[in-house]
This record gives C-alpha cells, sequence and structure tokens, in this order.
C-alpha cells in the first residue's frame, strides 16, 4: 500500500474540490518518546456544501477511521469538526485528520455521512440533540442522550438563547440565574 | 403459523457503565430477531460542566468519567491541552504516564475477566481472577496513593515521582502477574465450557468492524490490527515496540467472536506487563512536569490558543479528547469520548440471532464495564400481558445454559 504524505493529502483535497471547498489548512507535527518519533495531525476547514465530498475522498484513500464530531458554538455560527483518521494498522503510519465545517445559523444543515460510515450515526444524532443541527438523510429517531421528554427547541450545549439556563431550585419556585 | 416476536427491553440501569442503556429486543421463540439502543439516561453533562473550570480542574472531572478507566481519560485530555498550548513534557513523565496506563490495562482486563466468567456461572473463577487484581490495585496506591482515580496526571507531565526504592516493588507484582499468568490462560482459554460458551457466539465480521467503527480489543478480536500504541505512538510507547494483538497468534484463525475477544484480552495483560517492564529498564531521569508552579501554569494556560486532541489506547479502545483554548480561564470547547460510545453499534450484529441465554456475555464482550441489567420486561403482544425478569433471572438462564453444557 502507497502511503501519501500529510501534505500530498491536503494538496489532494485543494485539487479535487471546488476551488473555495478548502478555506484554511495546516499541518502539525508532534513528536514523542527519547528517540522524538513524529506523527502528523492535519486540519482543514471546508464549505459545508463540500463536506460530504471531502470525506468521500477521505473514503477513496483507504476507508478511514470516525472517531466523533465535536460541536462548538461561535455565536452566529455552529462550527462542527469530524474527527478522522487515515492509515491505522501500521506503526507509526496513521495520520489524524480533522474536516472542520461552519455552519450559519440560519441555515443549520448538513448532509448524513451515516450512508459513507454507518458507524457515524451516534455522533450524528448528538449532534442534532446538542446544537439544533439538522443532518439530512438521517432517519427521524428518538432522543439517544438527551431524555424523551425533553423540551423542543432547546439544546444544551449551544451557548445562546436557545440553550439550557442556570437554575436555582428552591423549596416552592425556581429562580434563572443569568 | 405467522411469526410472533415479542418484544424486551432491558435497562436502562446498568450502574457501572458511562451510559446506561436499555435494550429493546425482539425476540421470536429464543433468538433475538432485532436489537434497538437506547442509550443516555444517566448523561451527567460532564462537557458542560467543563465550561465552568479550568484546564487543571477538568483533569479531575474527566478522571471521574468513568471509574475504570480513571488514567485513560485525564490521559487523553492532558495531551489535547497540551497539543493546544504546545507544552512539551518531560521524557520521564512521559515514561511514568505509560507505566500507570498499563497497571490500569492489567486491572481492568482482569475486572473484565472476572465479570465474564462470573456471566458465565463460573464464581469460582470470578473471585480467582479478582483476588489477583488487588496486587495491582495495592501497587496503584503505592505509586499514586489511590486504588482508582490516581490523580497522578498534570497538564504537561505527572505529579508524583517513581522513585528507585520503588521500583523492586513494582517488578515483585510483575513476577506475580507472569506466575499468574500461565494460570490464568488455562482457565479461560483451555477451558472446554468457556469455549463452547464463547466460540460462535456474538460474531463481528472484520467488514461489520470497520463500517460501525469498533475501537480496541472489540476491533482487534475482529482483525482489525488497529491500536494507537501502534499505529500514532505517543509518549514513551514512541520508544517501544508495541504490537496490535489480534487472536490469530495464539489460535491461528480469526472468528470475530466471543472467545476470540477473551483471547486478546488475555494477551494484553501479558503485553502490559512486557512494557511496563520495558519502561523501567529505560526509565530516563529529568524532570516530571513541563511546569511546576500551578499559578504560572494557570497563567500560561489563559493566555493559550489553540485547538489540539489527545487520543490514548484505553483498556477499551480509543478515547480522544478535543480542546480548544480561546485565551480565557477555562477551554472554550471540551468533548470527550469513551471507547463504548463508538463500539456500542456494534453490538447490533454481534446479538442478531443468539439465544437470550446469550446476552449477558455478548453484552459484556465488548466491555462496557459489563451489564449490571437492572430488570427485564417480557412484553407479551397478543395478550398486553407484563411479566418481569430480574438482572438475576437473566443471570440464572445463563448459569443453566453452561450448566447444561458440563452436564
Amino acid at each position: 500500500m502507497e502511503y501519501m504524505k500529510p501534505d500530498e493529502i491536503v494538496e489532494l483535497f485543494k485539487e479535487r474540490l471546488d476551488k473555495n471547498a478548502v478555506m484554511d489548512s495546516r499541518i502539525e507535527t508532534k513528536t514523542a518518546g527519547i528517540k522524538k518519533n513524529a506523527y502528523n495531525v492535519i486540519w482543514l476547514q471546508l464549505n459545508p456544501q463540500n463536506l460530504k465530498e471531502g470525506v468521500r475522498l477521505l473514503y477513496a484513500i483507504q476507508f478511514p477511521h470516525f472517531a466523533i464530531i465535536s460541536g462548538n458554538d461561535l455565536g452566529k455560527e455552529i462550527e462542527l469538526i469530524y474527527h478522522f483518521s487515515l492509515y491505522y494498522g501500521v506503526r507509526f503510519k496513521e495520520i489524524s485528520i480533522n474536516l472542520s465545517t461552519r455552519l450559519s445559523k440560519d441555515n443549520l444543515k448538513i448532509p448524513t455521512i451515516t450512508d459513507l460510515i454507518p458507524g457515524a450515526q451516534t455522533a450524528e444524532r448528538e449532534i442534532k440533540e446538542m446544537f439544533g443541527v439538522t443532518i439530512e438523510g438521517l432517519p427521524d429517531l428518538p432522543n439517544i442522550f438527551l431524555p424523551q421528554d425533553f423540551p423542543q427547541g432547546i439544546f444544551p450545549l449551544r451557548k445562546d438563547e436557545k440553550g439550557v439556563k442556570m437554575k436555582v431550585e428552591r423549596k416552592d419556585e425556581v429562580i434563572e440565574v443569568e | 403459523m405467522s411469526k410472533k416476536t415479542y418484544s424486551i427491553p432491558i435497562g436502562p440501569v446498568h450502574p457501572s457503565l458511562k451510559e446506561p442503556m436499555t435494550f429493546n429486543f425482539e425476540i421470536y421463540g429464543e433468538h433475538i430477531e432485532r436489537v434497538n439502543l437506547a442509550p443516555g439516561d444517566n448523561h451527567r453533562g460532564i462537557e458542560f460542566m467543563g465550561r465552568q473550570r479550568n484546564p487543571v480542574q477538568i483533569i479531575y472531572l474527566a478522571e471521574r468519567i468513568c471509574g475504570i478507566c480513571s488514567a485513560s481519560h485525564p490521559f487523553a485530555f492532558c495531551r489535547a491541552v497540551e497539543n493546544a498550548a504546545g507544552i512539551e513534557v518531560p521524557e520521564r513523565a512521559q515514561y511514568i504516564r505509560v507505566i500507570i496506563a498499563e497497571l490500569e490495562r492489567i486491572h481492568s482486563h482482569i475486572l473484565w475477566a472476572g465479570v465474564a466468567a462470573h456471566e458465565l456461572g463460573f464464581d469460582s473463577v470470578l473471585y480467582l481472577s479478582w483476588r489477583a487484581r488487588e496486587e495491582v490495585l495495592d501497587l496503584l496506591e503505592y505509586l499514586t496513593g489511590n486504588r482508582i482515580n490516581y490523580g497522578i496526571f498534570m497538564i504537561g507531565g505527572v505529579r508524583r515521582d517513581i522513585t528507585e526504592e520503588q521500583i523492586p516493588r513494582i517488578r515483585k507484582t510483575l513476577e506475580y502477574y507472569k506466575d499468574i499468568f500461565a494460570k490464568l490462560e488455562d482457565v479461560f482459554l483451555s477451558d472446554p465450557t468457556i469455549a463452547l460458551r464463547t466460540k460462535k457466539v456474538g460474531i463481528l465480521t472484520k467488514e461489520d468492524a470497520l463500517r460501525l467503527c469498533a475501537v480496541g480489543p472489540t476491533a482487534r478480536a475482529s482483525g482489525i490490527t488497529k491500536d494507537i500504541r501502534q499505529d500514532q505512538p505517543y509518549a514513551a510507547y514512541a520508544d517501544l515496540e508495541v504490537k496490535a494483538i489480534t487472536p490469530d497468534v495464539l489460535t491461528g484463525e480469526i472468528n470475530g467472536d466471543v472467545y476470540d475477544r477473551i483471547v486478546v484480552r488475555i494477551l494484553e495483560i501479558a503485553q502490559s506487563i512486557q512494557i511496563i517492564e520495558q519502561c523501567l529498564d529505560n526509565l530516563p531521569s529529568g524532570e516530571i512536569v513541563a511546569e511546576k508552579k500551578l499559578v504560572k501554569l494557570l497563567n500560561q494556560l489563559k493566555k493559550a490558543k489553540g485547538e489540539g486532541i489527545g487520543r490514548h489506547e484505553a483498556p477499551r479502545g480509543e478515547v480522544i479528547h478535543y480542546v480548544k483554548l480561546a485565551e480565557a480561564e477555562v477551554p472554550e470547547v471540551w468533548k470527550a469520548r469513551a471507547p463504548t460510545y463508538n463500539n456500542l453499534m456494534s453490538w447490533m450484529p454481534m446479538l442478531i440471532g443468539q439465544q437470550i441465554a446469550d446476552i449477558p456475555i455478548v453484552i459484556a464482550s465488548i466491555d462496557p464495564c459489563i451489564a449490571c441489567m437492572d430488570r427485564v420486561t417480557i412484553l407479551n403482544k397478543d395478550n398486553g400481558q407484563k411479566s418481569i425478569l430480574t438482572k438475576d433471572d437473566l443471570h440464572k438462564l445463563s448459569v443453566q445454559k453452561t450448566r447444561g453444557i458440563t452436564r
């Protein structure tokens, strides 16, 4: 098997995807141990329309190992970071790849990647519940981490008015704290 | 004749699991036709709690995500913060971290072996293996001050050194495990009853393991040589020869069944002993933490800007933490993912087609800190009659099956 270098993978993304698809790219090299053996981490910021294409591109190199999706409320946008890795199973070869994308809060939609990687279902459902991002193409399944009777329209990990408020419960009353 | 299926919900309370689960089984006769998983009954919002804490305080929160992996989460979290803030860990600390992580793997795998034996109805084996586990817990207490929740990890290193006087005690414990290892191997891998109960049960094919993103011994037992200690070595693992263990090393074949998962875990105990010995032999001298003064460290983290991921191969598989620092006292984002999260989906292909009596061992086989099944309701669809099976009943069924084989 041929192993691509990290900069070749970034080039591949820039080449194969649309002109403005890759908004930012960064390669980190870290070392460990006394012998200072190095490993690489790639960070790519993609346009939301091109995210799925990006995953497909990884898919063409090798079936990627999918770890998790991290979410972050940036105020006007929500950032999703898909953590993948490639070339697992061989000593010193694994490269971590993090694909991030920013969705405007007016249009919180992202296509599902479960048709490519079925194991991503749990993570996508979590993002849907915690951040209120609509995952297009994901079957409408009940809440996975939140209780089934959790109020509609509240997304606990959001930092805006849709997030949860701090509450203080007293004997007879509940006070909301800013 | 129409095919009548019954639904059996199992759960939701599994006190020992990070995410207590409800399993809804569709049963036809004795066989499982469909499985629906519903975790999240005990979602504690730890990531949300992290928003009010500084990175050093989060270490102790991360330690308490799981009672067994109390070195794995802080290990991954510290690595994530170090990557985000650009902190270099001294070499000696990297070795001490690996020693603690591997001691944890030994106690976690032995704990699992005992629970698996209990699920099969071999309670004397449970006592034997948990007795053996005490030694490593005592050693951890000797080294860190605690049997679990070691509190040894710090951003930029570790909090306690391993001194020259402590090394003979570590070696003594490792010798004890070398002695007992042959016994464990014999009990679990040569026993015909265990083989009958676990071979060709709960099969996860290599293809399914890949598609469902399985990690750790669950993935390795299906023939995927995935192990972060080998693929992307970090800390002292970069200096050591760590090889992902697949069951064909011992048996010559890969079936991806419960038996293979036992093989992988038992062999990994021996591997951990070797890793610790290599670490002790090559333990470098020097500092154990990058920044000794806590106030200075917190100030440094307050001014740091950046993001980082930290990965660690926990006893159950890959742990990954993501941290984003944004020049503030608290991190902007902290995301933690435990291995069972990824192994969740692989239960489905494992359980379908199995018998009710095999539920405990199959569920236990991915090591979700084990199924303390709270209660089981059997709902008869025809007359709506409900009968409740307690955890004890289910366990009894499993034990009966073993007795049936041995008789």
